[in-house]
């Protein structure tokens, strides 16, 4: 890289090269997502936060329609006075976004008048908006559940001709498509419905702590504004309970570190009244508690608990482990809130007057106010109902692979959702004639191609940034949503300066310094791999890897800020943690020694 | 070692003991000596020592310029004329040498040093200045008057504390006063007789950023030996920063320690020396230390109420943290606070500046 200021540090979305082995990975996604030649003006960035991993053909859906929610919200919706929407490109698999701002400064004005009255509105309303939401939320994910993919039996349902409906099951093939799209998608309109004017709650108290306090880190100001009984933890807590119910039942030496549940379920059933009780626990526990995906909400592999028990099975031995050395399972929640009183009243104390004390009182409420919704809201979207949304289009993918439209049901998600579209067409059209779909074989060979240009891409290592780079960034929705700061940019274009080789370096997630031996995760199918005392690398944690973090002694990561969820559940355990690293995963291995210092964010490579 | 010794059984007006003066004698034994008095109040471990006070400089000064002739002609001095400060300068310290120190005076001085030796024979001290004016929390003085380390000895100690007082009258302190307008009336000096620390690793410590100015850091400083080579900028030292609500180290930077002052071999004073390669790179404190410090700063400042900057050291004997001394912050509680925010009629409307680029 070019030592001169003048230089452009990042490569021109035109200049980037693509990766051998994978021509024509363009045809994967729609013409829309391409570069064009004047993107070259832009300045885009990898969203590597919410897709770290190359995207097959069906997942575009999960860049493509969260877009079309956010933006609208901002530009449109609530008229946020600088924050219009973001636009995608995708390049070699990877998402790359850039966000468009206002700055003339009387449109600016203009704006701000039409959001303080929108904005007001749900502000002052909040709470009350919130149960609405929830509500809408819960009929949404009822009514996915109540789509039903059609059979396309040999003969239509006699009912068709009873009630003389006058429509017959290949029509709602497509319909019953449209409307597991449109649930994705009015999910996503629900989901930025109050979330930017949350995270923009949030980017004050933010911005107020490091004004009056400029060194304080970013842990420290997230610490005071996170919930203690958020959503995302009951996942965990439940299970806890049925370890502690299992092992009062006298149920404990059932369950096996492989948490295979066509072994343990049947077992359990044997064990007479105290089997009966456990299992009609674990229903109540499932619904909906075990709707938490091992992901984020982007990928289709990411599968919910409930689509996969072994998952959290395979966690129930080591918490029965620990019942029966009397350790205490439950997050101190007590001592955590008090904690954060102590936190925050100290911090008041130190302000220099009595009216920039009330001023944090206000903008702290207000933070607290919104922030149970930004933090909740995601069990909703991104788990509940995307896992939901993902096996609808797995039944679509079924009924293609008894079409022999495509070899095997996952199948599906090699297609964007147009082309699924264009394939139903056939099927719909092969029940009517009663002939194989047309073409039938058509998307068999592209598939196959597309597996393996993602098989190739999967190993790129894409650019943090590509683009013309902007002398400065000020904006406060790249800061929010991406904590993109000039700084963070500074860091991508500069070489690694005063680094050592074998330092790897993050964001500081947690306090504390630890050595030990790193376990590479790259997936929860790994998850009975990790030993008492290891330290846990992955690509990204999510909440239902929470189990983890009562046998680890400290967690590095890939991808993720302060606020991530590996962050939050490590200051919870007291862990040291490194979260952002972005090499983590590739550099280190299974076995390797290493240090973490969560006081510094920096892990250190001790025997390389 | 410990904090308190002797009993006091010479006491005279000449010397006062640590432990029986506070902040508020600042006035008998001017500010530092004052200062450390209080910090032994506030249950700070503090190398024990005692004051030769203002009575005895005073009592001293009055022989070395019995019409207060020198001091009058050097308060009119115009700050900017260095040749005539160094002129006066000059035939002050002259007087000054000339003048034997009476024999009370030099009674209780040897005769309290005797007492915080204990049984020990010629234990070695620290004579440090403690003017009225200095340290106070308006003017800084760093560095202008005279600190002198690994003194031992009666005699000794009886020379420095009269070096001490002749610090004073340098030609930089005298231009200091001047520039500040200090009414050269009013001063006067204290010497703080302070057993010493053998300092394994020792540095300074701010209860609040000396960078920036933030309420909710300490920032410390630490290397090698005796703190001196902090002071005198001779060694870039490790450098710590520490969230005082949540305890959590915030940066740590391991520097490259090249020097450290050690005691002399001589028996008096110190030397320089170079660091153990091996030593070099190594962090002089551990985290547990580090945390100790800032309880230290934390008490301290919540004794005194306001920011603190902090002389510390840890001793090769033992484990704990000795305070050497403290004094109120300077440069960022004279500044105007910055503004920050002010309440509005609604909370939310705190987003409406915030998110159209504005600042409320």
């Amino acid at each position: 890289m070019s030592d001169q200021g003048s230089k452009n540090p990042f490569p021109l979305p035109s200049e980037v090269e693509s990766v051998p082995g994978t021509d024509g990975w363009q045809d994967m996604y729609p013409y829309y997502t391409h570069f064009q030649p004047e993107d070259d003006q832009r300045f885009w960035f990898c969203n590597s936060m919410h897709f770290a991993n190359p995207m097959s053909a069906f997942d575009v859906i999960t860049a493509e329609v969260p877009y079309h929610g956010m933006g609208a919200f901002t530009t449109r919706v609530f008229a946020f006075p600088t924050v219009l929407g973001i636009d995608y490109r995708i390049l070699n698999g990877r998402v790359y976004i850039t966000a468009n701002t206002v700055t003339d400064p009387d449109e600016i004005e203009r704006r701000l008048e039409i959001f303080q009255r929108r904005a007001g509105r749900y502000y002052e309303n909040w709470n009350e908006i919130y149960v609405q939401w929830e509500q809408r939320m819960k009929n949404l994910i009822a009514s996915l559940d109540d789509i039903k993919v059609p059979e396309l039996p040999e003969f239509e349902d006699e009912q068709v001709v009873m009630k003389a409906s006058g429509i017959a099951q290949n029509h709602y093939v497509r319909e019953a498509f449209h409307r597991c799209i449109e649930a994705f998608s009015v999910m996503w309109q629900h989901h930025f419905e109050m979330l930017m004017l949350g995270y923009g709650a949030y980017v004050v108290f933010f911005q107020f702590c490091k004004k009056a306090f400029p060194e304080i880190d970013d842990q420290t100001v997230a610490r005071m504004v996170a919930g203690i009984d958020v959503l995302m933890f009951r996942p965990d807590d439940e299970l806890k309970h049925l370890a502690r119910l299992a092992e009062e039942l006298g149920l404990g030496d059932i369950f096996t570190p492989d948490g295979n549940p066509d072994v343990i379920l049947p077992a359990v059933g044997q064990r007479g009244e105290a089997g009966q009780r456990w299992l009609e626990a674990l229903e109540k526990s499932r619904d909906p508690w075990f709707n938490i995906s091992t992901g984020d909400g982007f990928y289709h592999q990411d599968r919910s608990w409930n689509d996969d028990l072994s998952i959290p099975f395979s966690a129930l031995p080591h918490y029965i482990g620990l019942i029966r050395k009397g350790e205490t399972l439950e997050r101190p929640v007590k001592k955590l809130k008090r904690e954060r009183t102590r936190i925050i009243s100290e911090y008041r104390a130190l302000l220099n007057s009595e009216d920039e004390q009330l001023a944090f009182d206000q903008i702290l409420g207000l933070a607290h106010l919104v922030f149970p919704h930004v933090e909740d809201h995601k069990f909703y979207c991104e788990h509940w109902l995307t896992t939901r949304f993902f096996n609808k289009m797995r039944e679509f993918g079924a009924l293609m692979e008894r079409y022999e439209v495509i070899d095997d049901a996952e199948d599906i998600f090699h297609l964007h959702y147009t082309e699924v579209e264009k394939s139903l067409a056939t099927i719909m059209n092969s029940w009517a004639a009663g002939t194989p779909p047309a073409n039938r074989d058509y998307w068999k060979p592209i598939i196959e191609k597309r597996k393996k240009i993602l098989g190739k891409l999967a190993d790129w290592q894409a650019p943090p940034a590509i683009g013309p780079m902007p002398e400065k960034i000020e904006d406060p929705a790249l800061q929010m949503l991406w904590g993109i700061t000039s700084e963070t940019l500074l860091a991508w274009s500069t070489p690694a300066v005063g680094k050592a080789k074998n330092e790897i370096h993050g964001y500081a997630a947690s306090a504390g310094v630890v050595e030990g031996v790193a376990r590479v995760l790259r997936d929860i199918s790994d998850f009975s791999g990790i030993s008492d005392d290891e330290i846990l690398v992955c690509p990204i944690t999510h909440p239902s890897w929470a189990p983890l973090f009562s046998k680890i002694k400290a967690a590095v990561s890939d991808i993720g800020g302060t606020m991530s969820h590996m962050a939050i559940v490590a200051r919870e355990y007291g862990l040291p943690a490194v979260v952002g690293t972005g090499q983590a995963t590739q550099r280190i291995v299974s076995g390797q020694r290493i240090r973490v210092d969560g006081d510094r964010g920096i892990v250190t490579l001790l025997d390389e | 070692m410990s904090e308190h010794k002797g009993d006091g059984e010479l006491g005279t007006d000449a010397v006062s003991w640590f432990r029986d003066i506070g902040i508020g004698d600042s006035p008998q034994v001017g500010g530092k000596g004052a200062s450390l008095g209080e910090l032994v109040r506030a249950g700070i471990r503090v190398p024990a020592g005692f004051v030769v006070t203002i009575q005895a400089y005073d009592q001293f000064m009055d022989l070395v310029d019995k019409s207060g002739a020198i001091r009058k002609a050097i308060g009119m001095l115009n700050p900017k004329d260095l040749d005539r400060i160094k002129v006066l300068s000059g035939q002050f310290k002259d007087l000054f040498a000339q003048t034997p120190l009476p024999a009370t005076l030099r009674k209780s001085i040897a005769g309290a040093y005797r007492e915080l030796c204990g049984g020990q024979s010629d234990l070695p001290v620290a004579v440090r200045s403690s003017a009225t004016c200095e340290d106070s929390a308006e003017a800084s003085f760093a560095g202008l008057q005279d600190t002198y380390l690994w003194i031992r000895g009666e005699a000794s100690v009886v020379k420095w504390v009269r070096a001490c007082w002749a610090s004073l009258y340098n030609p930089e302190s005298v231009s200091y006063r001047l520039r500040l307008s200090l009414p050269e009336d009013q001063i006067s000096m204290g010497v703080v007789v302070q057993e010493m620390v053998n300092a394994r690793c020792s540095g300074v410590m701010f209860s609040r950023s000396p960078t920036t100015g933030d309420r909710s850091v300490v920032t410390l400083e630490a290397s090698w030996g005796l703190g001196s080579s902090i002071v005198s900028g001779e060694v870039t030292p490790d450098k710590y920063v520490m969230n005082k609500v949540t305890g959590g180290i915030i940066d740590r930077v391991v520097a490259t320690k090249l020097i450290q002052h050690v005691p002399d071999p001589s028996g008096t004073g110190v030397q320089e020396q170079s660091v153990p390669p091996e030593k070099q790179t190594e962090p002089c404190l551990s985290d547990d230390e580090v945390k100790a410090l800032l309880g230290v700063a934390k008490k301290t400042e919540l004794h005194y109420g306001c920011a603190q900057d902090m002389e510390w050291a840890i001793a090769h004997e033992d484990e704990g943290i000795w305070l050497l001394q403290s004094r109120p912050e300077t440069v960022w509680s004279s500044k105007q606070a910055k503004h920050i925010s002010v309440p509005q009629k609604k909370a939310f409307e705190h987003v409406f500046s915030a998110l159209s680029g504005k600042q409320n």
